[in-house]
C-alpha cells in the first residue's frame, strides 16, 4: 500500500469522507497526509465549515417568522385549491 | 377537503414556504412547491391524524423539492458534468501537474451572529449560482437535504463515481468562491 498521497488525492478523499465511511487504508493515508500538510488540513476545515454553516442557516431560515408567503402567492395558491375541487 | 386545505395554507403555508425556500433558494420555485404540496394533499388525502398536519405536509413537500432538484439536474446530460476538463470548475485550476495546491486553501471564519449568517447566506447563494446549475443542485440535494448517496444515485440514475465527482467539483468550486467573497466582519 502506498502511504503518500498528493494534495489532489487527499482533497478527493476528504470530499468522499463527507459522504461515505472511508476504507481503513484511505483513513490511514489521509491521517498521515493531514499530519504533514497544513493546506489540506485547512481544506478539510473548509468543507466541514460549509457543511455546518449550511445546516445552521437552514434551521434559522425555517424558524424565521419574518419570512412569509407574500399575499399574491397566497391568493394564487388559494385559487388553485378552489379550482382543484371543481 | 378544500376547507381543510385552506386551513392548512393559513396555518402552515408560511412554514412550508420557509422550508422550501431554505432548500430551493428561489422564491418562485418555493411558492410553486407549496402550491403543489397543497394540491397533492387534497388529492391523496392520506392524513390520518396520527402525525401533525405540519409533519404530514412537510413530508409531501420534501418529495416535491426533490422532484424539482432532480429535474434541474437531469436537464443536462450527465456525461457533460463528469467530463473533468469541460468547464469552469476544471481541477486544473486547483492543482499543478504533480498534485500540489496551486493556491493553498485559506482560513474561513465561522459566521457567528445572525448578521454574519445573513451575509454568509447571500454570498453562498452567489457562489451556488456561479456553479453549473446541476452541480449546485446535487450539492443542495446532498448537503442540504441529506439525501444519502445511494438515494441520489438511484434518483438521478448515475453511478456512485459520477456522484462523488460531481459533489467534489461542487465543493471545490464553492469553497474557492467563499475564500474570495467571505470575509467575516
Ligand atoms: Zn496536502
Amino acid at each position: 500500500m502506498k502511504l503518500m498521497l498528493t494534495c489532489k488525492q487527499a482533497s478527493q478523499i476528504i470530499s468522499q469522507s463527507l459522504d461515505n465511511p472511508l476504507s481503513w487504508q484511505d483513513r490511514l493515508r489521509l491521517k498521515f497526509h493531514l499530519f504533514i500538510c497544513d493546506a489540506c488540513t485547512r481544506f478539510n476545515q473548509q468543507l466541514h465549515l460549509l457543511n455546518t454553516v449550511i445546516k445552521r442557516i437552514i434551521k434559522t431560515t425555517e424558524s424565521d417568522n419574518t419570512i412569509q408567503l407574500n399575499s399574491e402567492a397566497k391568493a394564487r395558491i388559494t385559487q388553485a385549491i378552489e379550482s382543484s375541487s371543481h | 377537503m378544500t376547507n381543510n386545505a385552506n386551513d392548512w395554507l393559513n396555518e402552515h403555508g408560511d412554514y412550508l414556504y420557509r422550508f422550501a425556500l431554505a432548500r430551493l433558494r428561489d422564491p418562485h420555485q418555493a411558492e410553486d412547491a407549496v402550491q403543489e404540496t397543497m394540491l397533492a394533499a387534497i388529492k391523496n388525502n392520506s392524513f390520518e391524524g396520527e402525525s401533525s398536519a405540519r409533519t404530514w405536509l412537510t413530508g409531501i413537500l420534501k418529495h416535491k423539492i426533490i422532484d424539482l432538484q432532480r429535474k434541474l439536474i437531469r436537464e443536462q446530460p450527465i456525461s457533460d458534468l463528469v467530463d473533468l476538463d469541460a468547464s469552469e470548475t476544471s481541477m486544473d485550476d486547483f492543482f499543478d501537474k504533480s498534485g500540489h495546491w496551486l493556491e493553498k486553501p485559506q482560513f474561513l471564519e465561522m459566521p457567528e451572529n445572525a448578521l454574519q449568517q445573513k451575509q454568509f447566506l447571500s454570498i453562498l447563494n452567489t457562489c451556488l449560482d456561479k456553479l453549473p446549475a446541476k452541480l449546485s443542485a446535487i450539492f443542495m440535494m446532498r448537503d442540504v437535504h441529506e439525501s444519502d448517496n445511494e438515494n441520489i444515485c438511484k434518483e438521478l440514475n448515475i453511478t456512485a463515481t459520477n456522484a462523488w465527482v460531481m459533489l467534489y467539483r461542487a465543493r471545490m468550486g464553492l469553497r474557492k468562491c467563499l475564500e474570495i467573497h467571505w470575509i467575516a466582519g
